[in-house]
């Protein structure tokens, strides 16, 4: 009997037999309520819709079933933890959680319990080292890659040169939040730009006194580190200050329609980077013949093809191409987690695979191995038009700057392992 | 039947003043005791630690802080998750600054650091009551909450802005970090729940507790008879924060094992810490216990009847829990506004005629 079904028969005095063990098993550390709900919505959307349709399509994968066993976390780290303890009994191949404080909070339980962690793009940048943080996969690119390739893009557009400009960084006054500021301090540093620094508290519905800030300085550029109901409070006070909107720039997880829909046309011309491409793949029709119209969609399906789906369902596929490898290295249908986690670091992700898949150019090429969990960290820029309410693609990926990040990510997971009593080494 | 006085003769002023002066009271006292100390930590798994005990009996002392200083003083306090941030980041310091200190000593010194910031907060209870003097406490949440947010040195300059508890030891068993077995997590919670509840329940039968009741009942009538307002208010702010602070640093050091402070002890937490004495009864260490159970069993036993049992959506559960705690909160302040104490005591009033009541 697993602890869960073990709670239920203590709590609720019923005796619930134990799941079918020939099953994978994906945990979905879900958000649905509270300031967090409209982004973590259509992310988890996304994942359920595209394991589902494995399901549906393929049977599984190698013939075997997904379970997805959903918990909601309210992005709250008590309940993260309660979900991680409730769910890792019953064999759970790989952890998402979508929060980097629950991020924090899972690294050393799960490296402990021998269950990987995939927190892509989000999470400790520094578990991009591999040796010393065996158990966690930040792949395609990190908080530090996203950093970079903001600032490279903004290279770019003003002709390899950035002295003398002023970025402001409006950032989420967690560790979430906080993550990008070491690479953007080094940056300012290479390039001469000058970086100001404003915290905005979490769940972020004030910011008043920032805005006010931003227009009595005028930087040139902003750049903002927001989740939730922050992104789109951020985007509404940046019109009621008049900043104009192309030279306001949100990372990957500051960019999606629950952010700038509220702000109707003021929102027009907002940027911010992405992972993933947005357009449209064969892959999300199956989703809707397969697994919406059948009545199996985690949601409505009326954000299939959102920015968060798109990102959830591309989480989905990498955990299943994850999951494929290591079937094939092992040589069996039932894996273990630490076979997952062998299959997710020798995981190959090209675009012929992504043709394949129906997902054609979703994200960057990119190969994981034992000394790199990060894969190649490219990102690229998109822009909204509020007109026609797409995300439109700027840019082509943007490779980020390796020789600034990388004694970062050394120097961060060296003093990791000094505190924790890591020797590095692959497993 | 049960808790009846007669045949409990007391022969000595010692026995005549003890805690539980009736015989079955001491006798369920001693069997709770043992359950917890001797049968819980042979049976207790990860799940059970880490999602009901350890969080159970961490909030336990800080609504016995937070009753002290409430329930007993008179004193509203809104600054509780302020109060356990000072309790957590202290123990982190002391953690890494003396790492060949035995933790036990760290948790305790954090209680001490805790109970000099909370008398320093209390100060402003000798010119302000009531709602003022929440409103003052409010201001110490937000105030500590940002100081440990915007000085480096309280989270030693890591990148994240997150302190995270390294591994320590009592004797040779892990009770910090993340190899720590679950029945060592809850053994060192539950020392210390048994070492505040007791000093908490002989602090309120003792002279300092009576005073902290007068100044309650009656702040102006307590000077009259000779209670010092300045030392009862300001000893209640000291005790309580002393508990919080000792709540705090468990919280950080043997239940999470990482925070940031925002999130962590954000005014959500005060809330919730006030929620656990009202619905548990103010003025009651049974009720602070009550209170905790309460609300740390209660989503996790809605989420498993709603998400397991029924297979509802874990969103709808979720937006339910909100629903039911607000509607408790709403029925305890209409209905019974001394909480589940007071349910209890009833219920012992009534045991005590049962079968036969006339």
């Amino acid at each position: 009997m697993n602890m869960k079904t073990f709670a239920t028969a203590a709590l609720a005095g019923l005796l619930a037999s134990g799941p079918a063990l020939a099953e994978l098993v994906l945990p979905d550390l879900s958000y649905r309520t509270g300031p967090y709900a409209a982004n973590g919505t259509p992310f988890s959307d996304g994942y359920q819709d595209y394991l589902n349709l494995l399901n549906a399509r393929d049977g599984g994968i190698g013939g075997e079933m997904i379970r997805i066993d959903e918990c909601e976390t309210a992005y709250n780290t008590e309940k993260g933890v309660e979900c991680y303890e409730a769910t890792k009994g019953d064999n759970s191949l790989i952890y998402q959680p979508l929060s980097t404080g629950i991020t924090y909070q899972l690294i050393p339980k799960a490296t402990a319990d021998s269950i990987p962690m995939h927190t892509m793009g989000y999470g400790r940048t520094s578990a991009a080292a591999g040796e010393t943080f065996p158990w966690v996969f930040n792949y395609p690119a990190t908080y530090w890659d996203a950093a970079s390739v903001a600032v490279n893009y903004l290279l770019s557009e003003n002709g390899d040169d950035l002295s003398g400009k002023t970025i402001a960084l409006i950032y989420h006054n967690s560790a979430y939040g906080k993550e990008p500021i070491r690479t953007l301090e080094a940056l300012s540093e290479k390039h001469g730009f000058k970086l100001t620094q404003l915290p905005v508290d979490p769940p972020g519905q004030e910011q008043k006194s920032q805005w006010l800030q931003i227009r009595r300085e005028r930087p040139d550029y902003v750049i903002m580190w927001g989740w939730g109901v922050q992104n789109q409070v951020a985007i509404q006070e940046a019109a009621n200050v008049g900043y104009p909107m192309d030279q306001f720039i949100g990372n990957w997880w500051a960019g999606a329609e629950p952010d700038v829909l509220p702000a109707g046309m003021a929102a027009d011309g907002y940027k911010s980077l992405n992972m993933n491409r947005i357009q449209d793949y064969p892959v999300l029709d199956e989703i809707r013949t397969q697994v919406i119209d059948a009545g199996n969609g985690a949601g409505d399906g009326s954000n299939v093809g959102q920015v968060l789906y798109v990102r959830g369902m591309y989480a989905a596929m990498l955990a299943a191409e994850a999951i494929a490898k290591a079937q094939e290295l092992a040589g069996t249908s039932t894996v273990t987690p630490a076979q997952v986690r062998d299959g997710m670091e020798a995981l190959e992700i090209t675009n012929a695979r992504m043709t394949e898949l129906g997902m054609e150019g979703i994200g960057p090429e990119f190969s994981v191995s034992c000394q790199n969990h990060s894969g190649s960290g490219e990102g690229l820029v998109q822009q909204w038009n509020a007109t026609d309410k797409v995300w439109v693609p700027l840019t082509d990926f943007i490779a980020p700057d390796k020789d600034v990040i990388d004694p970062l990510i050394a120097e961060d997971a060296a003093a990791y392992a000094a505190e924790n009593g890591i020797t590095p080494g692959c497993l | 039947m049960l808790y009846r006085e007669a045949g409990d003769f007391k022969t000595t002023y010692a026995a005549d003043s003890q805690t539980f002066p009736i015989k079955f009271d001491r006798w369920r006292y001693w069997a709770v005791l043992a359950i917890a100390w001797l049968v819980i930590p042979f049976f207790i798994n990860d799940y059970w630690a880490n999602a009901i005990l350890v969080p159970f009996l961490i909030y336990a002392i800080a609504a016995i802080g937070l009753n002290i200083l409430t329930g007993y003083c008179g004193q509203v306090s809104l600054g509780t998750g302020g109060f356990m941030a000072v309790g957590a980041y202290s123990v982190y310091k002391l953690m890494t600054s003396f790492p060949d200190v035995s933790i036990l000593i760290h948790v305790v010194l954090a209680g001490f650091i805790t109970a000099a910031v909370g008398t320093a907060f209390g100060l402003p209870s000798l010119r302000i009551k009531g709602f003022y003097l929440a409103v003052a406490t409010l201001a110490a949440q937000f105030f500590l909450v940002w100081l440990f947010n915007k000085v480096p040195w309280f989270y030693n300059y890591s990148a994240s802005g997150q302190i995270s508890a390294p591994e320590r030891f009592v004797g040779s068993i892990a009770v910090t970090g993340a190899e720590t077995a679950p029945w060592a997590q809850y053994m060192i919670c539950l020392f210390f729940v048994t070492l505040c509840a007791v000093l908490a329940r002989n602090l309120t039968r003792g002279s300092l507790g009576r005073q902290w009741m007068a100044i309650r009942d009656m702040d102006i009538a307590a000077e009259i008879i000779g209670v010092d307002p300045l030392k009862a208010k300001l000893t209640a702010f000291a005790v309580s924060s002393f508990f919080i602070g000792i709540a705090g640093a468990l919280f950080f050091a043997v239940y999470l094992g990482a925070v940031e402070v925002g999130e962590a002890f954000g005014i959500q937490k005060s809330f919730l810490v006030l929620f656990m004495c009202i619905i548990g009864g103010l003025g009651s260490i049974f009720g602070s216990f009550a209170g905790a159970a309460f609300l740390v069993l209660l989503p996790v036993a809605l989420k498993v009847l709603g998400v397991d049992v029924l297979g509802w959506p874990s969103s709808t559960v979720a937006h339910l829990q909100l629903v039911a705690v607000g509607g408790l909160i709403m029925f305890f302040l209409i209905k019974e506004p001394h909480g589940l104490a007071q349910l209890w005591r009833v219920a012992k009033e009534k045991l005590r005629m049962w079968p036969f009541p006339y």
